[in-house]
């Protein structure tokens, strides 16, 4: 007997039918490193081999790195949660991190333990291959794929097929920059006029049936310079959804600017060239791509139907009938009802994307338990959604999220803001806006404000330096972080912005103030104050902002000039003196200062 | 001197242990709690909670100790706890500090063990006292002293075997992190052989570098790493027993992982 023979794996444990791993990946990897460090290998050429691999550069050191661990189409299954929790405690800080674009990051990596991990990866199907550098990105597709009630098919397939094409694509290695794609379910989910190409699920009628495709959108990005992506054609039946996507890629491989790093992704050749010439320059590519390509060239669409198997429970707790205080609270605001009647779907508030190693574990038997598809998905705002719950399982899920500190409520509510690695960890941050995130977070669910209706459709989104990570162009209100300065001494401060959106009416946030970090919640709540104030009855604030901003308000607020003009007298600074903790970013007790080392997004 | 550590093997796998058990040819210590070793323990395993080891381990004492369990120079001691094998190989060490070589940790934690229903009794076996001689064996041990002028030299390795929290946030200067989680694999306290050695190797801790580490207070995690550098046939390691906690009393330089605020990442 040995201990192999007695270890029974739990039954139901659904697993993932694709391998994205490769292992001999890792033995390269572990090589590579060796040779960089015996000088073999130049740092340009390394850095960019190691991008490709998905390990991204840490702060102020060369010693460590963080591995961003792509989930396609945000699809995570218990076996590989379970891996990363292990993987979390070995070789990083004990915690993981959602990201905003379904990855799952581990930072503070030793390098010399980066190929460790690619192995272990390997081992549940999973892989960082591609996550970083010049390649296309993982493939997003909405948390409620499958299961909105206001989409017209599940664009998951296509999301997964895209994805598979394009991993270690030769045509995909070396492109000028980055390139992402979204799929989406419906245009309130949104997400898809923000990033390179993006996609909506439509059915058409033609010739009396009817014909599955999609609505493009390309162009679009945030970043240090944001834009709104535009609708390719009306329709793109599904048949073309491969041929656009290399016909894009190969129109801005040959014409992206391959030498201003700062000016390279595709959104800047779309804007310099115009819309409409770019427009035709695809779908005359397309025409070409389409003639040219063998028939065979296909997407790989997967249409077998997920099993939906209520798990089956061996043992009740006694008593458990009763649902624990804030069940109600949660239920609200963490929770969405699925056009598959019983169920819903459950989006677990994390704080600005972190979750602990022994959270993670616990998180992998709750999905065996809880989720009819056995598996969870990554949401779009640094949080995780359990889908297929039945109604009945609710309060007994509550009460396992409790035991494991997941229960916080405001998920799907503006108390959960996004908040980039900043000084956490990033080269480029200039402020620590993973804290704040969570310092607004705690305040705003100590103050209830996730039970607030009036708010739950607004965001706040935060960057700790302008290049966008976090998203804050297209919150309801949104920071990105800089220096501020009185005399000698310096302080984090803010750009605030407000009314940006990312849903069928996307636009930018306008920039309105800057706040200095240690007044962003005052001033938040100031906002919140003014919009209640001067709401009409069936106002949130995300439709009440939506009006200032565009002029459109006839309160006394007419329009951002007159929040501003209420907004400043809480920013000014005081003295050193006065106020000696204004002057210190929130997690550090030394005095502020900027820093920052090289940015590797453009390597 | 037995044959199982010069074969570089640090571990007892769980069917060797069961039939040595049944061999009568072993002795087995548990070094947990005693209330949870009087509830159950491995069958014929005697107790010594690390505490108590603890609270006085000079030489003689530990000899004293080894005596009472009934080992003499021969006895082959399998060691277990319920702590990732940090606790066990704590005491091990001590036991080859103090001259006895014969000893190995369980492969596993008393509560694997458990949970594959192995068995278990609540007996408590009565002892003959024997007697071992004292063979003090220095060159596994570092003393801060000896740390910091070993430190300096260039083939000597430090190595850290707390989180990586506690290492980015201070740390002794020179050292490198390699928190104990990395040391075991899924069930057992230390990874395979050959795995560990090309996670070793991947880090650059090979060949005849004399290799000293520390965890935070009385050399458990730091002792764990000392048997898995053992186990990929790194044997010129030396535990610095008294590890971090000394080290800042004594107020020696310390360095940090600047200008990050790497807590914050942290979901604790």
């Amino acid at each position: 007997m040995t201990i192999s023979d007695l270890k029974q794996s739990p039954p139901d444990s659904v697993k993932s039918k694709i391998n994205w791993g490769k292992v001999e990946e890792a033995d390269n990897f572990a090589k590579t490193v060796k040779l960089f460090r015996q000088g073999k290998y130049d740092e340009d050429s390394f850095r960019r081999f190691r991008l490709q691999h998905g390990a991204y550069g840490t702060r102020m050191t060369s010693d460590y790195a963080m591995v961003r661990i792509k989930l396609p189409a945000g699809e995570i299954y218990p076996d590989q949660i379970e891996k990363i929790s292990q993987l979390s405690e070995q070789y990083s800080i004990g915690s993981a991190h959602f990201s905003t674009r379904e990855n799952i990051q581990l930072h503070w990596i030793i390098l010399e333990d980066v190929s460790e991990i690619f192995r272990s990866l390997a081992e549940v199907g999973l892989t960082s291959r591609e996550a970083c550098g010049n390649s296309v990105r993982n493939v997003m597709c909405s948390p409620l794929s499958g299961v909105c009630p206001d989409e017209e098919f599940d664009s998951t397939p296509y999301a997964l097929a895209t994805a598979r094409f394009f991993l270690r694509n030769p045509m995909a290695q070396n492109l000028p920059r980055k390139f992402k794609f979204n799929f989406t379910c419906c245009e309130k989910h949104g997400m898809v006029r923000m990033v390179d190409v993006g996609l909506i699920p439509q059915i058409r009628d033609v010739d009396g049936s009817p014909q599955r495709g999609f609505k493009i959108f390309l162009g679009g990005g945030l970043g240090n310079k944001s834009f709104v992506g535009h609708q390719l054609e009306d329709f793109t039946p599904e048949e073309d959804l491969l041929y656009t996507s290399i016909a894009v890629m190969r129109i801005f491989d040959r014409l992206g600017d391959r030498k201003n790093l700062a000016r390279n992704r595709m959104r800047y050749l779309v804007n310099d060239m115009g819309w409409e010439k770019f427009q035709n320059l695809v779908l005359k590519e397309r025409s070409v791509v389409r003639a040219t390509q063998s028939v065979i060239t296909q997407l790989d669409v997967d249409h077998t139907p997920n099993e939906i198997k209520r798990p089956i429970r061996i043992s009740d707790e006694s008593g458990s009938d009763t649902a624990p205080n804030g069940f109600a609270r949660w239920l609200k605001t963490n929770t969405v009802k699925q056009t598959q009647s019983d169920y819903r779907s459950v989006f677990l508030t994390l704080e600005a994307g972190d979750i602990t190693a022994s959270q993670l574990y616990a998180l992998a038997d709750i999905i065996r338990n809880f989720s009819s598809e056995g598996k969870a998905r990554s949401g779009f705002a640094q949080n995780i959604a359990l889908r297929y719950v039945h109604e009945d399982d609710l309060p007994r899920l509550y009460s396992k999220l409790i035991e494991v500190g997941l229960a916080k409520s405001g998920a799907l509510t503006m108390t959960a803001p996004i908040g980039c690695s900043g000084t956490t960890s990033c080269n480029l941050a200039l402020t620590n806006s993973h804290r704040l995130a969570k310092e607004i977070q705690r305040k705003f669910l100590e103050l209830k404000l996730d039970e607030d209706d009036d708010l739950s459709d607004s965001s706040i989104k935060i960057s700790g330096c302008p290049n966008s990570c976090g998203q804050h162009g297209i919150a309801t209100i949104g920071f990105f972080g800089g220096g501020g300065r009185v005399g000698k001494d310096m302080y984090a401060n803010y750009q605030m912005s407000i009314g940006g959106r990312s849903d069928g009416d996307t636009m930018l946030g306008q920039t309105l103030l800057r706040v200095p970090a240690k007044r962003v919640i005052p001033v938040l709540l100031k906002i919140i104050e003014i919009f209640k104030e001067n709401k009409k009855s069936d106002d949130t604030l995300k439709t009440w902002i939506h009006r200032v901003v565009n002029g459109n308000e006839d309160s006394e607020i007419k329009s951002i000039v007159e929040i501003k003009k209420i907004l400043e007298p809480l920013i000014t600074p005081p003295t050193i003196e006065e106020d000696p903790d204004f002057y210190l970013d929130y997690g550090s007790d030394s005095s502020y200062h900027t820093k920052t080392g090289k940015g590797e997004c453009a390597a | 001197m037995c044959c199982l550590t010069d074969s570089g093997n640090v571990t007892t796998d769980v069917d060797s242990l069961r039939s040595e058990i049944r061999d009568k040819s072993v002795r087995v210590i548990d070094v947990r709690r005693e209330g949870d070793y009087k509830q159950d323990h491995i069958p014929t395993a005697v107790n010594l909670p690390l505490a108590n080891l603890l609270s006085d381990d000079s030489p003689e004492r530990v000899l004293k100790l080894v005596n009472s369990m009934g080992i003499d120079d021969e006895t082959h001691v399998v060691v277990y706890d319920d702590t990732f094998g940090a606790l066990a190989s704590r005491v091990a060490w001590t036991l080859e500090y103090v001259g006895h070589s014969n000893v190995t940790l369980l492969e596993t934690t008393y509560d694997h063990w458990k949970s594959l229903g192995l068995e278990n009794d609540s007996t408590v076996p009565e002892i003959q006292s024997k007697e071992h001689s004292m063979k003090l064996q220095p060159d596994i041990l570092a003393t801060s002293n000896y740390l910091e002028t070993a430190k300096t030299k260039d083939d000597v390795i430090l190595i850290d075997n707390r989180e990586r929290l506690n290492f980015l946030e201070q740390h002794i200067p020179g050292a490198i992190s390699l928190p104990y989680r990395t040391l075991a694999s899924d069930d057992k306290i230390l990874r395979s052989k050959e795995d560990m050695k090309r996670l070793l190797e991947n880090r650059g801790i090979t060949g005849d570098s004399e290799i000293i580490t520390y965890c935070g207070s009385v050399g458990t995690l730091s002792g764990l790493a000392y048997y898995a550098l053992k186990s990929a046939g790194l044997s010129n390691t030396k535990l610095y027993v008294r590890s971090f906690k000394e080290w800042k009393n004594l107020e020696k330089p310390t360095e940090k992982q600047e200008d990050a605020s790497y807590w914050d990442l942290s979901a604790e």
